[in-house]
């Protein structure tokens, strides 16, 4: 079976691209992005602030199985309607530090559209370690040659 | 006692997936490997063996040759078990296409 998402780690570089197609116009993709009650509907979060604009900032809640509650937040350090939104991204009370997104929409045809998340981490190190929590656990693993021959055992 | 091969230690040596990677184009023995690389013979027979150990690689005597085979059913559990991070997104992605389509007119 064949994921639609595509994330590509390379071996140590601090950077994460995670691709998507979409059965969506461009216009409601993004709209899932900037509307606080679709936003928590699929990241099951749920929106404590959400400012789409430049300088603005957001911040989420996530509860885990155990009834503990994670927040996450950023800043929005650009943000242009249907094209592109870059912002940080922090979990709260961990070590993990800040990283940067930048997430690029595009249009591919009047009902099917493209994200593209390129996320910055502080270090490689910090990447995989993220990678690899419990309801993240990662990939370090770019040897397309390899990939290639597992793909086809599917 | 020694620590059991972890196979997921084992791909996480550059070396060692360079190693993989040129095994699976074809069967190759422990020289021809070492060949390829500056490393000492003695380096390159190590990963071989860890690799061998757990399973990525498989030997295949060939009249005096003794020849490494990669295994990609083992490389496909790995493979398997890198998916959760891919899994998380593409359900968020699913549920964030399933709930805008009810937006689309």
């Amino acid at each position: 079976m064949e994921r639609k998402t595509k994330i590509n780690a390379e071996d140590d570089k601090q950077e994460l691209v995670i691709t998507r197609e979409f059965d969506l116009p461009l216009e409601l993709l993004f709209k899932a992005y900037v509307d606080p009650e679709i936003v928590e509907q699929w990241m099951g979060t749920k929106v404590l602030k959400l400012e789409n604009k430049k300088h603005g900032s957001y911040q989420f809640e996530t509860t885990d199985p155990k009834g503990n509650k994670h927040r996450f937040n950023g800043t929005i350090h650009e943000f242009s309607p249907n094209e592109k939104i870059t912002r940080t991204f922090e979990m709260e009370n961990t070590p993990f530090g800040v990283q940067l997104e930048f997430l690029e929409f595009e249009k591919l045809t009047d009902d099917t559209s493209k994200l593209k998340m390129h996320t910055v981490f502080r270090s490689a190190a910090q990447r995989d370690q993220i990678l690899q929590l419990p309801f993240a656990q990662g990939i370090n693993l770019a040897h397309n040659r390899l990939q290639d021959i597992v793909s086809k055992l599917k | 006692m020694e620590a059991r091969r972890d196979v997921f230690q084992a791909i996480a040596d550059p070396t060692r997936r360079a190693i993989l990677t040129l095994v699976a184009l074809q069967a190759m023995t422990a020289g021809a490997i070492a060949d390829k690389f500056d490393s000492s013979r003695q380096t390159i027979s190590k990963h071989i063996q860890i690799l061998t150990e757990c399973q990525l690689l498989e030997q295949e005597q060939s009249g005096r040759e003794m020849y490494y085979h990669f295994n990609p059913n083992k490389m496909k559990e790995i493979a398997e078990w890198l998916v959760p991070f891919a899994k998380m997104w593409d359900d968020r992605f699913n549920k964030l296409e399933t709930i805008m389509k009810k937006y689309k007119k």
